[in-house]
């Protein structure tokens, strides 16, 4: 479906923009202000359908700012100024008559670290589907079953789908905030450092998620970890104060970027 | 020479300090430990059956008495004894000071009895006889025939009157129907006195008060109590609870805030009487005077709400521990990590949403805390409820079989004030220190029930979410 997409960009020409049908998010000149202090500047790129897109750059780039604003996340904050666009599948959803809490529901946000509720696993995975709409209970426990083994986690706690999801180890509680937001559906995941708080074995679990459920829905993720961003995503984007400086298919940004800073920040001669 | 080397005096220092801190925590426990043991064994004392003495004195004249205590005398050399003597129908006094020295003989005859007796208060003396239905009864089957008749429920007593002797020989006729309670301490042994005990500690709880607040017991206060207090919490924590939610999740964190979450937290020191001084001003005269005058107005100038009352009173002391449920709650919801409040907002909850199902059931035990600070404070206080509406003796209990049930204009008793009048303003002071002892104790105990509840509570819903936040 892509293909003639890789092959433009396999010429080297910068790649910020798919074409509509294969694009699920697109940033238009996006620009965004904290208490005045510009922290996005003129942001336009588009996110593509079914792939993982990760967002790299150094702390303070933007790059979670970013994330946030996709799930308008920036509403609670009052002191948050924007302008241009982010358009989800073609709508704009800053629009006044964009639905919040559904844009919030299609867009799926998981933290950097695992956050959570104090309930049950059962009732973690059931919480946005209680707010939708009322489910027979056969119908929701096949959802929440669904989503747990979506998120790779429904062999480790069918047994204890009633016990606190406190009790789980990090690396599960992170996937159950994962099977937690696939259970509404959602048609793009944002990740802000999903295994920043994690060990390496737990890591790996939540990497290989990630490229799993590529099949299911649109990702999007915020790393530190450049060995990361290679392993997982087949698109990069390089921020840097708040612009965005180099966007490309991961392999050519990883092996051959265009410009210096691009290759400085994945060298680790610049922090 | 090293001059971080650690010196004789900085080691002595090192290891003298931790005992320093253990010391005050030892003192505190011993502090506590002495008032407790100072409540219990003088309140609990009071109502043990305590053995009868009959002295003789030098000049002849023979007492009969439940000794006291004893006191140096005030400018001679030596000890006085005081005994409860009773009879106060007969010799005037209840109470005598006896020269130990002026005592010639003691001892503990076990024909002497004491009787409870309403007018008069007790006496103490013997039984000759007792004169029912035309027959006269003696000796042991008197006795028998008083306690049979004792045992029996008040309506079902038959008429009778006893023939009674003090132990310097005068005689009094004393019908049955004023007698409460006969007991002969000197003749019962350890059971028998702990099952009276137990009786009396009994019809303390259970009872009204009697003889002016000096004798009796003291059930309409106790509820009184717990009522205004639970009235109280009612109203505070919705209120408080409310409050806090907006100062800390809805207001925008600014100057204004800060000002008014500093003036909350300076109205915890307001003293209290100053609340009550507030409330008999806005809620008695001001809002109870209008209710008054728009809904009973075919009663006045005879207020219902226009005067202190158990409303008026729950709400001066909602008012008064306000503070103190904000304060804590707006902890509790500064403790919940914001990752909390995001996660939900992620999932497509609103805020509401998010405040309902997320935010406070997780400050639920704050909000307890808050609880329990609350009733320990309101519980305790007195000044403010002797403006607005407690009653050294309320002739209605707020709660009755009478619609509407809850009857919140009237005026009711509460332990504190209880005390503090029965310490002070009653007749027979003697008589009244053992009822303070045990008032004091009870409202420690009822204090420590509530409060253990609320502990209860906030730990049931801690394990309910399986955490330690």
């Amino acid at each position: 479906m892509l293909a003639s997409l890789d092959s433009a960009t396999a010429s080297q020409a910068p790649v910020t923009h798919f074409s509509s049908e294969h694009s699920a998010l697109s940033i238009n000149q996006f620009n965004l202000a904290y208490a005045g202090k510009s922290a996005l500047r003129d942001l336009t790129l588009s996110i593509p359908r079914h792939r993982v897109t990760a967002f790299i750059g150094p702390s303070g780039c933007g790059k979670s700012t970013l994330l946030r604003a996709i799930n308008r996340l920036h509403d609670l904050n009052e002191s948050v100024a924007h302008s241009g666009n982010i358009q989800l599948e073609g709508q704009d959803i800053y629009a006044p008559q964009m639905n919040v809490t559904e844009l919030r529901r299609r867009v799926g946000m998981v933290f950097q670290s695992p956050n959570p509720f104090p309930m049950s696993i059962y009732e973690n995975v059931a919480f946005g589907l209680r707010l939708q709409h009322r489910l027979p209970k056969r119908q929701r426990d096949d959802i929440i079953e669904w989503a747990l083994t979506s998120a790779a986690l429904w062999d480790e706690v069918k047994d204890r789908l009633h016990r606190s999801a406190w009790q789980l180890s990090g690396g599960q509680q992170q996937r159950l905030v994962i099977a937690r937001t696939l259970a509404v559906q959602p048609d793009v995941l944002l990740l802000d450092e999903p295994a920043s708080a994690l060990d390496p074995i737990s890591t790996l679990k939540i990497e290989e998620l990630i490229r799993n459920l590529k099949s299911q829905l649109t990702l999007v993720l915020v790393t530190h970890n450049m060995q990361q961003a290679a392993r997982v995503s087949d698109y990069t984007a390089f921020l840097h104060t708040g612009e965005l400086v180099e966007y490309g298919p991961t392999d050519q940004v990883f092996t051959n970027p265009r410009l210096q800073r691009t290759e400085n920040y994945i060298t680790g001669r610049m922090t | 020479m090293n001059r971080f080397s650690s010196t004789p005096r900085r080691r002595l220092l090192d290891a003298l300090w931790p005992w320093l801190c253990a010391a005050s925590v030892a003192l505190s426990l011993l502090m506590l430990a002495a008032l407790l043991a100072l409540l219990v064994v003088r309140g609990l004392g009071h109502f043990w059956p305590a053995t009868l003495e009959e002295i003789t004195l030098r000049s002849g004249a023979i007492v009969a008495g439940q000794p006291t205590r004893e006191a140096p005398l005030p400018q001679a050399e030596g000890f006085e004894r005081l005994y409860f003597t009773a009879n106060r129908d007969i010799d005037g006094v209840s109470w005598r000071w006896v020269n130990l020295d002026d005592i010639v003989s003691r001892s503990t005859p076990s024909d002497l009895i004491r009787l409870e007796r309403n007018p008069w208060g007790d006496f103490i003396g013997r039984l000759a006889g007792v004169e029912t239905g035309g027959q006269l009864l003696r000796e042991d089957q008197a006795w028998r025939y008083l306690t049979q008749a004792l045992a029996l429920p008040q309506a079902e007593r038959p008429d009778a009157e006893l023939l009674l002797v003090t132990t310097d020989g005068q005689t009094l006729r004393q019908s049955l129907s004023g007698v409460s309670q006969a007991l002969a301490p000197n003749a019962m042994s350890w059971w028998q006195k702990m099952h009276t005990w137990s009786r009396n500690v009994w019809q303390f709880l259970s009872q009204g008060p009697r003889a002016a607040n000096t004798g009796g017991g003291v059930w309409p206060a106790i509820f009184g109590t717990v009522l205004m207090v639970i009235l109280m919490s009612v109203i505070v924590t919705p209120f408080g609870v409310l409050a806090a939610i907006y100062l800390n999740e809805i207001a925008h964190q600014n100057r204004l805030t800060r000002l008014v979450r500093i003036g909350v937290r300076n109205l915890a020191g307001v003293p209290s009487i100053v609340y009550g001084v507030f409330g008999l001003g806005v809620f008695v005269y001001g809002i109870g005077g209008t209710l008054d005058s728009w809904f009973f107005s075919d009663t006045l100038p005879s207020p219902t709400f226009g005067t202190g009352g158990l409303l008026w009173a729950s709400l001066t002391l909602a008012l008064l521990t306000l503070p103190v449920v904000i304060v804590a709650t707006e902890e509790g919801l500064a403790r919940i990590p914001d990752a909390q409040r995001e996660g939900a907002v992620a999932l497509g909850a609103t805020r509401l949403e998010m405040l309902v199902r997320i935010v406070l059931p997780m400050a639920i035990p704050a909000m307890l805390t808050g609880v329990i600070l609350a009733v320990a404070r309101a519980a305790g206080e007195v000044a403010p409820l002797m403006l607005v509406g407690v009653a050294k003796l309320a002739p209605q209990m707020p709660v009755d079989g009478e619609f509407p049930y809850l009857h919140l204009e009237r005026k009711f008793m509460h332990l504190g004030y209880h005390l503090f009048d029965t310490a002070f303003h009653g007749e027979d002071v003697q008589a009244a220190m053992p009822l303070v002892y045990a008032t004091a104790l009870l409202l420690v105990l009822i204090v420590l029930v509530l409060n253990l509840t609320a502990i209860f509570l906030r730990h049931y819903f801690r394990r309910q979410r399986g955490s330690e936040c």
